[in-house]
C-alpha cells in the first residue's frame, strides 16, 4: 500500500476530491427511440446505459406473472471493453446476475407495481466504461430511464458508494479506491422519505462507525438526486411543446 | 435480425412506393438514412466509435492484447470479434436468451471473412516477433438498438474505431538467459496507427419486389425475400459478398445488385475519410459529446 495515499494530511483523495465530494454526474434521457424509456449516465469516468421496456405482458412464462402487481426483470452487463482487462463473458457471470438481483430488489421498492398487475417492466442496463461505484451509477441510470418511460415510482431512486478512510467517510468511490482495500458500502434511497431502498456492504467496519458512514452515503445521494432532478426538469422542457 | 409486424396493405404500400423509386420515410432507394460517426467514445480501450444509423445504434470497442500469432501464418497478428446483442430490437422472446447469440455468432463470423485478411488491414505490421509474439485487436462490437441495415453500421464503425486505434510501441530487448522482454513504450503518444485506406465498408441490398434497396429499415426488411451482402473497399472492390434470406434471386438480379453496392459502397469511403481526419485534426479541442447530445 505504499506510495498510494487514499486520501491525503491535507484532506485530498487520489483524483483531487474532498471527502465528501462526488464525481462530476452527467446525464441524458431519452437516448434511443425504440426503448420506452431509456437514459445514459456518467459519474466521473464510470458510464452506463440505460434502458426500460414496459408495463407490457408477461413474456415468457405465464406463470411467473403476479396476480396484484408487476414484475420487474432486471438485467445487468458490462461491456467487454469496460474494463481495464477485457473481460470475456458481458452475461451470466455470477457478479451480473447477483447486481442485477439487488437491481431488481431496489426498484421493486420505488416503483409502483400495484398499478400494473400481471405485467412485466424490464430494465437493462449496460456499462460502458467501468471506474467504481458500478452499482451506484446503475440505479441512477435506471432511475432516469423509468421516469422516461412513465412508469410512476414513489420517488428518485438514488444510489451511492462510499468508503471508510481514516476515520473518514468518502463519498462515491472510484475504481482505485474501491480495490485499495476501503471497506465500501452501498447505498440506495429515496430522498424525499430518507428511506433505504438497498444497503450493501461486504467488508470489515468497526460498528461504531457504522451511523456515520450511512450518513454520510444518504447525504451523497441527496446531492445526487439533485442532480438527476434537474436533468428531468431539463429534459420535460426541452421537449415539451407547452414551453416554446 | 429482429422482425416486425407488417400487415399485407403495407407490404403493397411499401412495394408499390419502391417501383416508383420513392421509400416511406421519402428516401430513394440508394439513398443512406442520416448517419452520425463520433471515434474515441470509450477512453479506456485503444480505439473505439459510435455510430449511429436511423435509429441503429451500434458502438464498437477495440482492445489490443499480446498473444501468440496463429500456427499457420507466424508473421502477422489477427483480429478477433465479438458481437454483443444487449437488448432485442423490440424485446421479443426469440430473442433472448439464446436466438440473440446465433445472431451474434452469425454477425461475428461474417465480420471475420469481411476484416481479418491481409488485404483488408496490414497485418504484418501487429507482428511482434514472428512465431512468438504479436499483436491482437479485440474488435468488440454493442448493438444498441437495432433498426435494419447492421451490417453497413458495424463495418462503418470498425472502420472508424481501427483509424481511431493507438497501438503503443514495443521494444524488444534480449535478457541474460537469452528470452525475450517486451517492453511497452510508456509515453501515450508513442503509438502506431492502422492504415485503413484498403478496410471495406459493407452494403447490404435487399430486394423488394423487382427493385433493390441500399439500408433498408426493419419495415423494408420484413418486405423483402431476400439480401445480398457485399463488402466493397474504396476503389469499388468487391472483397466478400454473400446472399441471405429465406427467398431466392435470379442471376440478372444479383448482377444488377452487384453494380448497383459498388456504386454505393464506393461513395461512401470518401466522405467518411474525411470525416474521421477532421475529428483527428481537432485533436484534443475536439468536444466529445458521445451521448450526450
Amino acid at each position: 500500500m505504499a506510495g498510494l495515499e487514499l486520501l491525503s494530511d491535507q484532506g485530498y483523495r487520489l483524483d483531487g476530491r474532498k471527502a465528501t465530494e462526488l464525481r462530476k454526474v452527467q446525464a441524458r434521457m431519452g437516448v434511443f427511440a425504440q426503448a420506452d424509456g431509456s437514459a445514459y449516465l456518467e459519474q466521473g469516468n464510470t458510464k452506463a446505459l440505460a434502458v426500460v421496456y414496459g408495463p407490457h405482458e408477461m413474456r415468457g412464462s405465464r406463470s411467473r406473472a403476479l396476480h396484484d402487481r408487476a414484475v420487474i426483470n432486471c438485467q445487468y452487463s458490462m461491456a467487454t471493453f469496460s474494463t481495464a482487462e477485457r473481460k470475456r463473458r458481458p452475461h451470466g457471470d455470477r457478479k451480473s446476475t447477483e447486481m442485477s438481483l439487488h437491481l431488481k430488489q431496489t426498484f421493486e421498492a420505488a416503483v409502483m407495481t400495484q398499478l400494473f398487475p400481471r405485467s412485466q417492466i424490464d430494465i437493462y442496463v449496460k456499462i460502458l466504461q467501468s471506474d467504481g461505484g458500478n452499482y451506484s451509477v446503475c440505479v441512477n441510470a435506471a432511475t432516469l430511464a423509468v421516469i422516461d418511460a412513465g412508469i410512476p415510482m414513489r420517488d428518485y431512486v438514488c444510489a451511492c458508494t462510499v468508503g471508510f478512510v481514516d476515520e473518514t467517510p468518502l463519498a462515491d468511490l472510484c475504481y482505485a479506491e474501491e480495490s485499495g482495500g476501503v471497506s465500501s458500502l452501498a447505498l440506495a434511497l429515496l430522498p424525499r422519505g430518507g428511506q433505504i431502498a438497498l444497503v450493501q456492504m461486504d467488508a470489515r467496519l468497526h460498528q461504531d462507525h457504522l451511523e456515520t458512514l450511512i450518513e454520510a452515503a444518504m447525504t451523497a445521494c441527496k446531492c445526487v438526486s439533485k442532480v438527476l432532478d434537474e436533468v428531468v426538469r431539463q429534459h420535460l422542457q426541452e421537449t415539451s411543446v407547452l414551453s416554446r | 435480425m429482429a422482425t416486425v409486424q407488417v400487415s399485407e396493405a403495407e407490404k403493397v404500400y411499401i412495394l408499390h412506393g419502391i417501383r416508383d423509386d420513392l421509400r416511406v420515410d421519402g428516401r430513394g432507394c440508394e439513398d443512406y438514412r442520416h448517419m452520425e460517426v463520433e471515434t474515441d467514445v470509450v477512453s479506456n480501450t485503444d480505439g473505439s466509435a459510435k455510430v449511429t444509423l436511423g435509429h441503429t445504434a451500434v458502438l464498437v470497442g477495440i482492445k489490443a492484447e499480446i498473444g501468440k500469432p496463429r500456427p499457420m501464418i507466424a508473421n502477422e497478428g489477427y483480429l478477433e470479434f465479438f458481437v454483443d446483442w444487449w437488448v432485442s430490437a423490440n424485446a421479443t422472446p426469440e430473442f433472448e436468451g439464446r436466438g440473440g447469440e446465433e445472431l451474434g455468432t452469425e454477425l461475428s463470423n461474417t465480420l471475420y471473412k469481411v476484416f481479418n485478411n491481409q488485404h483488408s488491414l496490414d497485418l504484418k505490421s501487429l507482428c511482434i516477433s514472428p512465431g512468438e509474439h504479436c499483436w491482437v485487436l479485440y474488435v468488440d462490437v454493442l448493438l444498441l438498438q437495432c433498426d435494419g441495415n447492421l451490417y453497413d453500421a458495424i463495418s462503418v464503425a470498425i472502420k472508424a474505431a481501427l483509424f481511431n486505434t493507438k497501438i503503443p510501441r514495443v521494444h524488444i530487448s534480449t535478457d541474460e538467459e537469452g528470452g525475450k522482454e517486451i517492453e511497452l513504450s510508456d509515453d501515450p503518444y508513442d503509438c502506431m496507427r492502422l492504415d485503413v485506406e484498403n478496410v471495406p465498408c459493407i452494403v447490404t441490398l435487399c430486394k423488394i419486389g423487382h427493385r433493390h434497396v441500399v439500408d433498408a429499415t426493419l419495415l423494408e426488411k420484413a418486405c423483402s425475400v431476400a439480401s445480398l451482402i457485399i463488402s466493397v473497399t474504396h476503389r469499388g472492390i468487391i472483397t466478400c459478398s454473400r446472399k441471405v434470406g429465406r427467398g431466392s434471386l435470379d442471376p440478372e438480379s444479383i448482377c444488377e445488385m452487384i453494380e448497383a453496392g459498388k456504386r454505393v459502397g464506393k461513395a461512401l469511403h470518401p466522405p467518411l475519410m474525411k470525416l474521421l481526419q477532421q475529428e483527428e485534426s481537432l485533436g484534443k479541442k475536439r468536444q466529445k459529446v458521445g451521448f450526450l447530445c
